[in-house]
């Protein structure tokens, strides 16, 4: 088992968590989606990012040690992704704001000479489509109904305190993070405005302002999570699948 | 009087025509003159067989957030969103006999449309993505690939695409219960146990006996089907036997075994009650398929009508725009 104090300190790391949680979280809408489509649309997009999460990972150490055997101190995804799915809402908010920085993050990273490049670079396409998405979606809710536009804001507001954190620096990783955090929220604003919702106006970080997700401090339904993706693994010590 | 003769005159003549089309195993297309009946059963069939992809995606999703290894979880991920696409494939084509997708989806959701009867039994361990692989995509496929050469040109080409699709499938859910077959003990128990509970409720996939099939001759007469429901269920079988022991794991029918008379497989006698049980609505998990899917539906409502809002409002922007262009142009 890998603990918090033997998990490894490489970029790779974080990045593949971040992959590898909200993947798990889009796979949980499998078979319940608003409209067919849309069960495509997310399900795709989870493959997309559990692709990015086994190359990230795999960079790190062995794709299903690293996935299966840790327990939640030793995972270093932003809280952001770990957020439950809540509604449709909540889901598309979480990729808005998410997808905004991992374009970002990857488009930065791909322009580089570190060892992150070549992926970052096959990955910025994929994330594209997840940022359209999102952003697509953003501008149904937003300026939609009278209930989506409240759900929209909602959403909006409640995930606001967990963008914060994706600003501060990751070891090893040679990004612009002030440059991020500027455009971040620029385009961030530009999207939320166009859907005639309100950018949030609370903090940007919880109490758990000390890094929070990137040092191995969660929300209590990661837990939850694991349990139910680690089982099954963990049951067959040494078994191959 | 003269009128309804001549309408008479007309149907005959492209009743004709039709029967021509049909013996001459040339396709009918959307536009073309069908027999009502003819319409109306492609379209239970074809609705049908759409359902069954988009609740056939319930009992393996079920073990998505649980797969046990990264590349098995990316495979399930990818053969779920593929199950997406046929219903969307298949209701496309039912749109093309005059009915549409959202009729559709209420008659299932009310329980007016059926889907295959497999989907209501549960996914209890790992092992049965495997078997739902091999066996259920398995017989499936048996079904489906006569379907490429269906009298109808739309549904024809939707199967061409699924059948693929589904190959892949079925060869992905072989060798994840070869994986258990040859690992742990346990695992290889695992496997054994949902071949056990899949084998039976696979057999009847193909249908009630011949001389029980309510639809079957007629759609054999018009080339829906190329083959009895027994012709493909045997099919199945001696296709399965050594597929079986190749794996190493046994069919749970002790009356299995190879009739050099006939060539082919002799199989025991399956459950006809369980089968008209679980068509009935009670199944172990008729109840909570339909109630999920309902459910996603009910729950989805505001998100599609907000899609809607969008469109309309933007729709009547642009008209707006160009409107004002025309004027500035004038």
């Amino acid at each position: 088992m890998i603990t918090a104090a033997d998990a490894p300190a490489l970029p790779a790391l974080p990045l593949g968590d971040d992959a590898l949680v909200l993947s798990h979280r889009l796979g949980e809408w499998a078979g319940h989606a608003p409209v067919l489509e849309e069960e495509v649309a997310l399900a795709n997009i989870a493959l997309d990012l559990l692709g990015q999460a086994r190359i990230l990972l795999s960079l790190v150490g062995d794709e299903d040690e690293l996935a299966y055997l840790r327990e939640e101190r030793a995972f270093r995804n932003l809280q952001l992704v770990e957020q439950p799915n809540g509604d449709f809402a909540h889901t598309i908010a979480r990729q808005l704001y998410f997808s905004t920085y991992q374009a970002l993050l990857y488009g930065q990273l791909a322009t580089g000479d570190g060892e992150l490049a070549p992926l970052a670079a096959k990955a910025v396409k994929e994330v594209a489509y997840h940022r359209d998405h999102a952003e697509q979606w953003t501008l149904r809710l937003g300026d939609g109904t009278p209930e989506s536009h409240a759900r929209a804001q909602r959403a909006l507001d409640a995930l606001w305190r967990f963008t914060g954190e994706m600003f501060q620096p990751v070891a090893g990783l040679d990004v612009d993070w002030q440059d991020m955090r500027a455009s971040w929220t620029s385009s961030v604003t530009a999207v939320i405005e166009r859907a005639t919702l309100t950018v949030p106006s609370g903090p940007q970080s919880g109490a758990w302002a000390a890094g929070a997700g990137r040092q191995g401090l969660h929300t209590e339904s990661f837990g939850r999570m694991l349990a139910e993706m680690q089982h099954l693994h963990r049951s067959h010590p040494g078994a191959s699948w | 009087m003269t009128a309804v003769t001549a309408e008479h005159t007309a149907d005959t003549t492209h009743q004709a025509h039709f029967d021509a089309a049909v013996a001459a195993d040339e396709r009918i297309e959307p536009r073309d003159w069908m027999p009502d009946e003819y319409r109306s059963s492609l379209v239970r069939q074809m609705a049908q067989h759409a359902h069954s992809e988009i609740i056939g995606m319930q009992p393996e999703a079920n073990w998505i957030t649980r797969a046990p290894s990264l590349r098995r979880k990316a495979i399930l991920m990818a053969k779920v969103q593929d199950e997406a696409g046929h219903g969307l494939y298949l209701y496309s084509a039912a749109e093309t006999l005059g009915t549409s997708r959202e009729e559709l989806l209420d008659k299932l959701h009310s329980g007016r449309q059926k889907y295959s009867s497999i989907f209501n039994y549960p996914t209890l361990t790992w092992a049965d993505v495997g078997a739902i692989g091999w066996l259920v995509d398995g017989a499936a496929i048996t079904n489906q690939v006569p379907l490429c050469r269906c009298s109808y040109g739309p549904y024809a080409r939707a199967m061409v695409r699924i059948c693929k699709e589904e190959s892949f499938h079925q060869r992905q859910g072989y060798e994840l219960l070869l994986a258990l077959s040859q690992g742990t003990p346990a695992q290889h128990d695992m496997a054994q146990d949902a071949v056990n509970r899949w084998w039976w409720p696979s057999l009847m996939m193909f249908g009630p006996p011949d001389e029980e099939s309510a639809h079957s001759a007629r759609s054999m007469a018009w080339k829906i089907k190329r083959h009895s429901n027994d012709e493909l269920r045997q099919r199945f079988v001696d296709i399965c036997v050594p597929q079986a022991e190749a794996l190493g794991l046994t069919l749970p029918d002790p009356d299995l075994r190879w009739n050099e008379e006939r060539g082919h497989h002799d199989f025991g006698a399956i459950d006809w009650d369980e089968f008209w049980q679980v068509l009935k609505g009670d199944g172990p998990c008729n109840e909570q398929r339909i109630t999920q899917r309902r459910r996603a539906h009910e729950e989805g409502a505001w998100v599609r009508e907000a899609a809607a809002a969008y469109a309309a409002k933007t729709a009547s922007d642009k008209a707006e725009r160009n409107e004002a262009q025309v004027e500035a142009t004038a």
